[in-house]
């Protein structure tokens, strides 16, 4: 079987004449990008949170890559950017309960975050739902390139 | 749901049990939907039914996509699972009735949840509260595990690439790798 880069490169020529999935799929990445968000913000409220988020963006990001290639879509998010972002999560949300410490609470408490306890844990709880979403989606694309970037001979 | 889990053990073409794997998540998932756990259905819907399958597709197409033969019924094993199962569905007769509020785990800190929680962090959604904020060691766990699988992939795979081009390149060139 042939793997997947060789797939994707064959496939893109074949996907020239595609023009249904190409354009289906044009219209409905920036949707699937906006849901996303919504899932990430409105979490609070809703269903969702930050690994739904992350999952359904990193989503986007892997129709994407089916759709144009490999290629293309890591010209997207180059493999500097995706470890930026894969750590900048996780310090992100160890990050706040570090600030949380040196306002006066223990580890992860947000009530000292800001003057008004809800508030300070409205905000803290954006924050490391924010991290963990920027995380998932990040390790979700950098798993997903790596597996499809590789050689079959190996 | 039982028929898919069913057919995944008897087939052979893998391509169809990973379709049949991200089929049996999306059941999953309404069924969550039916025990009114909205936040868990949508988990499984989009990492179970959505991301698994994908990765899962890109991993067929690096190894084969047809399981070798079957090497036969081992009865020990086959005992042995029986055993097991039987005891586990034993075990859950004692479990209290689907939606007893008089349940162990909804007497213990769970009402302390619902009643403070809204009050204390101005979430309407109590899963987000105690995700985020009662219980944020385990969600801070949790993405440290995502990361870990990640950094673990890329240390792994990652760089396996321009290795090889390089000595694709020195073979063209005439030299010996």
């Amino acid at each position: 079987m042939k793997n997947l880069r060789a797939m994707s490169k064959r496939r893109r020529r074949e996907m020239q004449h595609k023009e249904v999935l190409r354009v289906c799929s044009k219209l409905l990445i920036p949707l699937i990008m906006l849901f996303a968000l919504y899932v990430q913000f409105h979490g609070d409220f809703g269903p969702g949170g930050g690994f739904q988020a992350g999952v359904i963006f990193a989503s986007a990001f892997i129709l994407y890559a089916l759709i144009f290639g490999v290629d293309v879509g890591m010209k997207v998010l180059s493999p500097g950017a995706r470890r930026f972002f894969l750590s900048a999560g996780l310090l992100l949300y160890a990050g706040v309960g570090i600030a949380g410490m040196f306002m006066g609470g223990r580890y992860l408490n947000y009530s000292v975050l800001l003057q008004d306890p809800v508030a300070g844990q409205h905000l803290g709880i954006l924050l490391i739902e924010l991290g963990v979403g920027v995380t998932v989606a990040a390790s979700m694309i950098t798993i997903f390139y790596v597996f499809a970037n590789q050689d079959e001979s190996e | 749901m039982v028929v898919s889990a069913l057919a995944l053990l008897w087939l052979r073409n893998l391509f169809a049990v990973v379709m049949l794997s991200g089929s049996f998540s999306l059941n999953a998932a309404v069924l969550y939907v039916v025990m009114d756990a909205v936040d868990v259905a949508f988990t499984e819907a989009a990492v179970g039914a959505g991301i698994a399958t994908v990765l899962m597709l890109g991993t067929l197409a690096l190894t084969t996509s047809h399981e070798k033969a079957d090497p036969g019924v081992s009865w020990p094993h086959l005992a042995m699972v029986v055993v097991v199962g039987a005891a586990l569905i034993y075990g859950t007769l004692d479990m209290p009735r689907y939606g007893d509020p008089m349940a162990p785990i909804h007497q213990h800190v769970a009402p302390e949840y619902i009643e403070r929680g809204p009050k204390q962090t101005g979430m309407p959604n109590v899963v987000t509260s105690i995700l985020a904020s009662y219980r944020g060691y385990d969600t801070l766990g949790e993405v440290t595990v995502v990361f870990t699988a990640a950094a673990g992939v890329l240390a792994l795979l990652g760089r396996r690439r321009k290795k090889k081009n390089k000595t694709n390149k020195r073979i063209r060139s005439g030299e010996r790798p």
